[in-house]
C-alpha cells in the first residue's frame, strides 16, 4: 500500500501508480464474440418490444440484438445507429436498470434481462474500429446550420444535419467536442478515449466543422448566428451549479469541475484528493463524485442526501455501485456549514432532516463529519447569460430553454435540444434523441 | 429399484443401454473404458474384410450444427468403417468378451455384397465369442460408393439376401441395421425380417451436408476446399429415428418384431421414449463423443427412478407402452376442439404469440386489451393449432385446454360433438366410408 493513502487533508498520488489503472479500468468488460452471441440468444425478439419503446431513441433493440446472433454486427451496429449515432457511448453510460433493460420481458421473467447495454456497445464497437461507415451525405442542399455546443445534443443535431445535406458549424467554448461525454461521464465508463474516437467517427460523414473555444456569449453572439445561418440549434448543455445555501460554501468543490479534472488528467495520481470526502447530493454526479474519490485513494467518503433513499436521482444500480466500492450513503441531512480553518477544509456541519406534511424541514439536530474535501453535486442549473446577453431574448420555462415537441424555440430559426431544454431527463441518450429529432425538425423547415 | 437387465435377441445385458457402432467402440480401449463407465453392451465399430484396411481422410471428418451456448445439436461425419486390421479387432473383441461377460458385445461388420465375403467373415466372428452380429447396411457415405452400406440397405432384396447368408453362416443372432436413406423404412425392415435377421436396428446416419463455407465456397467438412455429403446423427436426428422406429412397430406384419432404437439419443427420457415406442435396446453414439462415457450413470438412474415412478419393474413393462397410439392422421379425433388459454400471471409480455399466429396463423391473439397491452385469446379465431404454445419462451404459461363435448366452440358456432369422429367419415371427404379405427 503506498504511503500517500492516510496522507492528511488533500492530496495526490494515495494508491500505487498502477493501482489507479485498475481501478479506472472498464466497469464492464466489453463482451467477446462468443459471449455476445450467448448473450443475443437470450432474447426474445418480442413484437412490439417494451425494450424499444423504453429507449428514448426507440433504437429496434430485437432486430440489432438478432443480427448479432447471427453474425451479423456491421448490420446490427447500422440498426443502433439509424436511431442513435451515439449508441456507443450510450451503450457505455445509459442508466440501462431504469431504460430498456427495465422494460425486458427477462426482467419481468426471472430478473435478469437481456444484456441490452453490453451488446449495444459489442456492435458499435465492430463498426467503430474498423472504422465503417453507414452514411452518405445527401445532394449538398447549400443551406448552413449553426449549433452551439458539441455534447450529445449537438453532435447528433450534426450528424443528421449533415445526413441531410446541410453545412453545419458547431461551436463550442471548451477545447475538446463531446460535451460531458469527455468531461463528466464517469473515466470507468468511458475508457481508452472513446469520447473523442466517437467524435471522430461521427464528424467522418462529412459537412461538419467543430470549432472549439467558441462560447456563445463570447466569441459568438445569437443575433450574428441568426444573421449568418439559416437555423441555429442550442445544445449548450448546464453551465451553472446549484448553491448549497450553506454558510462556508465557497470552501466547498463542485463536483462537476473535479470529475472534468479527473477526466482531462493524464497522470491520475497526480490529482489530488482529500483523505476524508463528503458528497452532498443523491444523483448521478454525486455518485461518480464520491465513487471516483474512493478510487483516487480517499479513505473515507460519505454521500450526504436531504432526502431518503427513495427519493435519490441515482438509480439503485448506481447506489449499489457506489456501495460496492465502499462508499457510505447516509439520508435525511441538508448541509448547513463548510467548516475550515486556515483557509482548509476541516468538517461539514450538518442538520437532519424530516418531511413536516410533504414539506422537508431541519429537525434541530446537527451533525458534524471531519472532512478534508467537500463536493457539491446538487444539480446543475442553465447558464442563460449566454443567451440573452448576446441577442433577442428567447423564453425560458423552468430556467431553461422552452421548445415544442420539435425542438423549436420561441425564436424564428432557433431550435434547441439536451439539457439545455426544460423538461427533459438530462441523460445522454435523451440529448441525442433532441438532438436528431430537431435536425429533421430543422431540414423540414429548410426545406420548405 | 426397477430391474433394468435385458435380453434382446438372447443377447443380455445388465441395462438397455448400449454404445452404437462408431468411434466410441472403434478399439478395446474404448470399449473397456465404456464398460467401466457402466454401458449395458456396445456394438463394435464396423469391420470389413481380411486384407488391407480402409483409409480415412487425413483431415477434418466431422460437420456440426450448434445452438447458440456451442451445444452440439447435430454432427455428421464423412468417417468409414475401422480403418484397423481385422485381425487386431478380433484379437481384442475376443480379449474384452472374456473380460467382461456379463455386457453385450455384438460385433457390425460391412463386407461386399457376396456370398463368398461373409461366409468367410462370420466363422472368424464367430470365433471371438462374441454376442452377436449388426449388419451394417447404413453407413450413407463412402462405403456406399463401393456398392456397401447404405447401397445395400436401400435395395430390400440385398439386405433379405444378406441376411439369409448371415443365418445361414453362423449361429449368432443377426441384427441388421437400416439406413434412413430411404423412402419407406418398412420395406427393408421388412426384408430383413425375411431373411431370418432376428431385430432390425435404426437408424444409421442420414445424408447431409451441415454448412457450407462463405469464403471458400466449400462444404463442410472441407478436405482441401471440397466436401462430400456425410452421416447426420446426434439430438437433431431423434425425431426422424423416432418415426422410423414407430413405423416398424405398428407395422402389421412386423409386429412384436425386435428393435434397438438408435438416433439421438442424449438422456434417459430420450431412451424411455425409443423405449415405449418398440425398442427393446437403445444405442448410442454422438452423445457419448460430445460428453464421454460418464452419461450412461444419468441414464440409468434417470430411466431406473422414472420407472419407479410408474410402477414399471422391468423393461418389458416399458417396452412398445406407445405403440398403440401411434396412428394415421386419418383417425384421428375430428371432434377433439381445443383453445389455447394464456396463464396472465406467467404471461410475460414477450408477445412472441400475438406476432406468430397474427402473421402465420389464424389472428387469434389480441395484443391489447383496454387499450393495455395484453395478449389473450380470441376464442372465435383460434383453431387450436399450438402454435402459440411452442413459441411461447414461457414454459406452461400457454395451455391448450379441450372443450368439453356439449361447450360451444366460438368458432364454428357450433357445440363440441360427444363421439369420436374422424376424417374417414366426414362430410367434406370425397371418399368418405364408415370404418373402424386402427387400433
Ligand atoms: C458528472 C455527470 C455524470 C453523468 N453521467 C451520466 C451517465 O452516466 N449517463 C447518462 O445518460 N447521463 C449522464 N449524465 C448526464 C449527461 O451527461 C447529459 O445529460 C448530457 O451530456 C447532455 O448533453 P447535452 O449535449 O445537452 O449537454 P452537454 O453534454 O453538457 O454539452 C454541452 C456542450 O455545450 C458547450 N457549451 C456550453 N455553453 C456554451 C456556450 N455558451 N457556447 C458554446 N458552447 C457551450 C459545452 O462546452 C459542452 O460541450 C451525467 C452528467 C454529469 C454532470
Ligand atoms: C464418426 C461416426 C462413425 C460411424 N461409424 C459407423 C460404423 O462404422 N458403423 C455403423 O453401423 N454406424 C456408424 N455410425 C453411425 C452410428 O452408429 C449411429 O447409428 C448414428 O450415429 C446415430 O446415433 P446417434 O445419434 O446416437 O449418434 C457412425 C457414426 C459416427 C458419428
Ligand atoms: S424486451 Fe428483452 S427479450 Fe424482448 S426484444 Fe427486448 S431485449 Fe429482447
Ligand atoms: S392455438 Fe393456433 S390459432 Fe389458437 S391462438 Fe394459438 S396459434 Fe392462434
Ligand atoms: S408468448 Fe407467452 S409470454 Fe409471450 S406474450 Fe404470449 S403468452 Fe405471454
Amino acid at each position: 500500500m503506498a504511503i500517500g493513502q492516510f496522507a492528511k487533508g488533500v492530496a495526490a498520488g494515495r494508491l500505487d501508480p498502477e493501482q489507479y489503472a485498475e481501478n479506472f479500468s472498464d466497469l464492464h468488460e466489453p463482451f467477446t464474440e462468443h459471449e455476445a452471441r450467448v448473450e443475443a440468444d437470450r432474447c426474445y425478439f418480442c413484437y412490439d418490444a417494451p425494450c424499444m419503446n423504453a429507449c428514448p431513441t426507440q433504437i429496434d433493440i430485437p432486430m440489432f440484438i438478432r443480427q448479432i446472433a447471427t453474425e451479423n454486427p456491421l448490420g446490427s451496429a447500422k440498426t443502433i445507429f439509424d436511431q442513435n449515432i451515439l449508441g456507443g457511448m450510450c451503450a457505455r453510460v445509459c442508466p440501462t436498470e431504469t431504460l430498456c433493460e427495465e422494460a425486458c420481458v427477462r426482467e419481468a421473467a426471472e430478473g435478469k434481462p437481456v444484456q441490452i447495454g453490453r451488446l449495444q456497445r459489442y456492435a458499435t464497437d465492430v463498426a467503430i474500429s474498423q472504422d465503417v461507415q453507414f452514411y452518405e451525405r445527401a445532394p449538398r442542399s447549400g443551406k448552413r446550420v449553426a449549433v452551439v455546443g458539441a455534447g450529445p445534443a449537438g453532435l447528433a443535431c450534426a450528424h443528421r444535419l449533415a445526413m441531410h445535406g446541410h453545412d453545419v458549424t458547431v461551436f463550442d467554448a471548451r477545447e475538446k467536442p463531446g460535451g460531458l461525454n469527455e468531461y463528466g461521464i464517469a473515466a470507468y465508463k468511458s475508457v481508452d478515449g472513446f469520447a473523442q474516437a466517437e467524435v471522430d467517427y461521427l464528424v467522418e460523414i462529412g459537412g461538419i466543422a467543430i470549432e472549439n473555444g467558441k462560447a456563445l456569449g463570447r466569441e459568438i453572439a445569437l443575433s450574428g448566428l441568426v444573421a449568418d445561418y439559416d437555423a441555429v440549434f442550442l445544445g449548450m448543455g448546464l453551465g451553472g451549479v446549484n448553491d448549497l445555501h450553506a454558510e462556508g460554501e465557497d470552501a466547498a468543490v463542485n463536483a462537476v469541475d473535479f470529475i472534468a479534472e479527473l477526466r482531462q488528467a493524464s497522470d491520475l495520481s497526480a490529482l489530488p484528493v482529500g483523505r476524508r470526502v463528503v458528497v452532498i447530493g443523491g444523483g448521478m454526479t454525486a455518485i461518480d463524485a464520491a465513487v471516483q474519490s474512493k478510487l483516487l485513494g480517499a479513505e473515507d467518503v460519505t454521500i450526504c442526501y436531504r432526502r431518503g433513499k427513495e427519493n435519490m436521482n441515482a438509480s439503485v444500480f448506481e447506489q449499489d455501485l457506489a456501495a460496492a466500492n465502499g462508499v457510505t450513503i447516509r439520508h435525511w441531512l441538508a448541509p448547513k456549514r463548510v467548516l475550515t480553518e486556515d483557509g482548509k477544509v476541516t468538517g461539514i456541519e450538518l442538520e437532519y432532516t424530516m418531511l413536516d406534511n410533504a414539506r422537508l424541514t431541519g429537525t434541530g439536530e446537527v451533525l458534524i463529519l471531519p472532512a478534508d474535501q467537500v463536493f457539491k453535486a446538487i444539480g446543475q442549473t442553465f447558464a442563460s447569460s449566454a443567451l440573452n446577453g448576446s441577442g433577442p431574448v428567447i423564453a425560458l420555462e423552468n430556467g431553461r430553454i422552452k421548445v415544442d415537441a420539435e425542438g423549436r424555440t420561441s425564436l424564428d430559426r432557433v431550435w434547441a435540444g439536451g439539457d439545455c431544454v426544460a423538461g427533459g431527463e438530462d441523460l445522454t441518450v435523451s440529448a441525442v434523441a433532441m438532438g436528431r429529432d430537431a435536425a429533421d425538425s430543422i431540414n423540414r423547415a429548410l426545406g420548405a | 429399484m426397477a430391474d433394468l437387465t435385458t435380453t434382446f435377441a438372447g443377447i443380455k445385458s445388465p441395462n438397455p443401454f448400449w454404445l452404437a457402432s462408431a468411434p466410441p467402440t472403434d478399439k478395446a480401449y474404448n470399449v473397456v473404458r465404456a464398460f467401466e463407465a457402466g454401458w449395458g453392451g456396445v456394438v463394435w465399430k464396423t469391420l470389413g474384410e481380411e486384407g488391407p484396411p480402409v483409409v480415412n481422410v487425413n483431415g477434418p471428418r466431422y460437420g456440426a450444427i450448434w445452438g447458440a451456448d456451442r451445444r452440439l445439436l447435430g454432427l455428421n461425419n464423412i468417417e468409414l468403417i475401422t480403418d484397423r486390421d481385422l485381425q487386431t479387432n478380433l484379437r481384442e473383441i475376443k480379449q474384452v468378451k472374456r473380460d467382461w461377460p456379463d455386457r453385450a458385445l455384438v460385433v457390425s461388420i460391412m463386407v461386399p455384397c457376396e456370398e463368398e465375403s461373409w461366409k468367410a467373415i462370420l466363422p472368424l466372428v464367430e470365433e471371438t465369442g462374441a454376442d452377436g452380429i449388426e449388419l451394417n447396411f447404413g453407413c450413407p457415405h463412402g462405403m456406399s460408393e463401393r456398392g456397401m452400406g447404405s447401397a445395400v440397405g436401400q435395395v430390400p432384396e440385398y439386405v433379405e439376401m444378406v441376411a439369409r447368408w448371415c443365418k445361414q453362416y453362423t449361429r449368432m443372432p443377426v441384427i441388421t441395421k437400416l439406413t434412413p436413406n430411404i423412402t419407406d423404412i418398412r420395406k427393408p425392415a421388412r426384408a430383413a425380417f425375411s431373411g431370418g435377421s432376428d431385430a432390425v436396428s435404426l437408424i444409421n446416419t442420414i445424408n447431409s451436408i451441415t454448412a457450407v463455407d462463405l469464403d471458400s465456397f466449400s462444404p463442410e467438412p472441407s478436405i482441401d476446399g471440397k466436401g462430400t455429403h456425410g452421416g447426420y446423427c446426434g439430438p437433431a436426428v431423434k425425431p426422424i429415428a423416432l418415426s422410423m422406429v414407430s413405423e416398424i412397430a405398428r407395422d402389421p406384419e412386423m409386429r412384436g418384431k425386435l428393435i434397438s432404437g438408435i438416433g439421438g439419443i442424449t438422456t434417459w427420457r430420450d431412451a424411455a421414449e425409443f423405449m415405449a415406442l418398440g425398442a427393446g435396446t437403445v444405442q448410442v453414439c454422438t452423445a457419448a463423443m460430445t460428453y464421454g462415457f460418464k452419461i450412461v450413470q444419468e441414464m440409468i438412474t434417470g430411466l431406473s427412478n422414472y420407472m419407479d415412478e410408474k410402477g414399471f419393474t422391468s423393461v418389458d413393462d416399458l417396452v412398445g407402452r406407445a405403440v398403440p397410439n401411434v396412428t394415421d392422421w386419418q383417425y384421428l379425433n375430428l371432434n377433439y376442439v381445443t383453445k389455447a388459454r394464456i396463464n396472465q400471471d406467467l404471461c410475460i409480455s414477450c408477445g412472441r404469440c400475438h406476432i406468430a399466429c397474427e402473421d402465420t396463423s389464424h389472428q387469434a391473439i389480441f395484443n391489447e386489451v383496454d387499450g393495455k397491452r395484453m395478449f389473450v385469446v380470441n376464442d372465435e379465431e383460434c383453431v387450436g393449432c399450438n402454435l402459440c404454445v411452442n413459441v411461447c419462451p414461457v414454459e406452461d404459461c400457454i395451455t391448450m385446454e379441450q372443450l368439453a363435448p356439449g361447450q360451444l366452440d366460438e368458432r364454428t358456432g357450433k357445440r363440441v360433438a360427444e363421439d369420436y369422429a374422424n376424417w374417414t367419415t366426414h362430410p367434406n371427404n370425397p371418399m368418405a366410408k364408415v370404418r373402424e379405427p386402427a387400433e
